[in-house]
């Protein structure tokens, strides 16, 4: 596969054209809002935690595909999931995007089994100047977790 | 065909690989690459003659200064000034405009005056004027663009009055390539009395330039974007304007004399070059200003309408493709700024980037006109003298691509 292939792979494209959790909650218990200046990337997410669980989420924006998907991806992770799982993830998907320091969780015999379709992402490796465009979600995420101290 | 092919080979950077490809660079309208001549003048600078400029005592520093003020002339030469004391040189358009803007606006205007701008203004040309606006109450008023892409100059006479002090413009977008309406933009700005501003970023390295004719009272451009070294730019104005703007900087250099409480200023254009200037940057905008008259405005000019217009031609042809600018490449630049179906310009900037081509994605700077075609990013080609006809055959070929790597049939 080319890299390029590598890089649009058809879960990624699939996300970018039909992204999960789209659109905003009513009430959210946190809202957060990202922006890439350089490129113009916008995302932005709302979240409703029950019972200590992160019970709803959505999120709008726009940007590049990579953006897009990995906001999608990262809905579809994180739902059903306590702040701290959310946050455990997080470091994991910035440990296997090489952008926090750590080893890479990932099990190359068993792809998909550590962060499912978020693995697909690994081919924005080989295009340094998009790693950035995959952080953006990560990035609000982070922020609105942090916000609400949940 | 202007066939400007043979120089191809005085910019060493065109014969890079990028990923593997002979590197197609198409995004001139962002910088220039640099012909040997400006190189090697900016190295025999550095190597031969830097010092300080107009302040030594010695022979090495009145060489610099020659060398420094040389530059200056020709530059002046280059727009038709009316005397090197015309040219004030800066960082590059945006540090030009600044000056204006707080040199001659802060000073001037006054709450209710008004500025009148186009929708199409670099950030360079807008936020000076909305940091103005908060010191001083003015007003910014903005023509948009009809559905062909033009400046839409149909409501300016109902807009004008005398509270216009400044109509401040671009030359040629650096998004549509479109081409800033100058005669009845200075035409309107003269029936008022007001100041005329011309960006010309887009319009000096692309087309002959006559000040004379232009008759604007301000002319700004980059050295960067006409084959010169980054950190150049130019402020060309009229003597009386000049006189009558205060400095926006001040510092050494700039001075006639300096008490414990006030100053006076040295005269024009030296009140407006506060600190050590770039001066191996103005020598190598000199040569800079030498290759491009050796080559001639004009065949600049007309390449680029053929490569323009050939690549308008070849676009129409990618299916899904808007192009955002005027059809006719006679009557615009060669900055063409483009979607394709559902693919973020990033995106497309990536993909063609792999086949080697150095395209622009984003806003370019110019968030109100994006928001004003309601287009969040495009992708832009932009062309220049060392382009060529095969170059756009690439772009096709790696737009192309691009639909078949996002599941579109091509």
């Amino acid at each position: 596969m080319s890299a390029l292939d590598e890089l649009y792979r058809q879960v990624i494209l699939d996300h970018y054209r039909s992204p999960r959790h789209r659109g905003s909650l009513k009430g959210p218990h946190i809202h957060a809002e990202g922006l890439n200046p350089s490129c113009g990337d916008e995302f932005s997410i709302d979240l409703i935690i029950n019972d200590g669980v992160i019970a709803d989420v959505a999120t709008q924006g726009q940007g590049c595909s990579i953006s897009q998907a990995s906001g999608s991806m990262m809905t579809e992770a994180i739902i059903g999931h306590t702040p701290d799982e959310a946050r455990a993830l997080t470091d994991t998907f910035k440990r296997m995007m090489g952008i926090e320091e750590g080893e890479s969780p990932l099990d190359p015999e068993k792809p998909g089994s550590v962060l499912g379709d978020l693995e697909a992402l690994q081919g924005v490796k080989k295009f340094p100047v998009r790693i950035k465009c995959a952080d953006l979600p990560w990035t609000t995420l982070a922020d609105a977790l942090d916000r609400s101290d949940a | 065909m202007t066939d400007l092919r043979h120089l191809r080979s005085d910019f060493p950077i065109l014969g890079r690989e990028m990923n593997g490809r002979p590197l197609a660079y198409l995004d001139s309208a962002a910088t220039t690459q640099k012909p040997i001549q400006v190189l090697d003048a900016v190295d025999d600078f550095y190597r031969t003659k830097n010092a300080n400029v107009h302040r030594g005592a010695y022979a090495l520093s009145s060489e610099a200064t020659d060398a420094f003020e040389g530059a200056r002339a020709k530059v002046a030469s280059f727009i038709n000034a009316g005397g090197p004391n015309e040219i004030v040189f800066s960082r590059g358009a945006t540090t030009s405009l600044n000056h204006i803007a707080y040199g001659w606006g802060l000073n001037r205007l006054s709450e209710g005056d008004r500025v009148v701008l186009t929708i199409m203004e670099h950030h360079a040309n807008v936020v000076p004027w909305q940091l103005v606006a908060r010191h001083t109450g003015i007003e910014l008023v903005y023509l948009t663009l009809d559905d062909h892409y033009e400046v839409d100059i149909s409501g300016l006479s109902d807009l004008l009055d005398e509270r216009v002090k400044v109509v401040a413009f671009s030359g040629m977008s650096n998004v549509t390539g479109t081409l800033g309406p100058v005669r009845a933009l200075v035409d309107a700005a003269r029936s008022v009395g007001a100041l005329v501003v011309v960006d010309g970023a887009q319009l000096v390295p692309h087309a002959p330039t006559d000040v004379q004719d232009l008759d604007a009272d301000f002319l700004v451009f980059s050295g960067h974007k006409m084959l010169g070294p980054t950190g150049i730019g130019a402020m060309w104005g009229k003597p009386e304007r000049l006189e009558e703007m205060e400095p926006a900087e001040g510092g050494g250099e700039m001075i006639a004399d300096v008490g414990l409480y006030e100053s006076r200023w040295a005269p024009v254009p030296h009140k407006f070059e506060a600190g050590t200037p770039p001066i191996a940057q103005a020598v190598g905008l000199g040569a800079a200003v030498d290759y491009l008259e050796a080559v001639g405005m004009e065949r600049v000019r007309d390449h680029e309408h053929e490569i323009t217009g050939y690549a308008l031609k070849r676009l129409a042809d990618v299916p899904d493709l808007t192009v955002y600018g005027p059809g006719d490449p006679e009557r615009r630049g060669g900055a063409v700024s483009f979607s394709l179906a559902d693919i973020h310009a990033h995106d497309i900037a990536t993909v063609l980037d792999e086949h080697g081509i150095a395209v622009r994605a984003g806003h370019h700077c110019a968030k109100p006109l994006l928001r004003h075609l309601h287009v969040p990013a495009t992708a832009r080609a932009s062309f220049y003298l060392y382009n060529t006809l095969d170059e756009v055959d690439r772009l096709v070929d790696g737009l192309l691509d691009a639909r078949r790597v996002f599941g579109l049939n091509a």
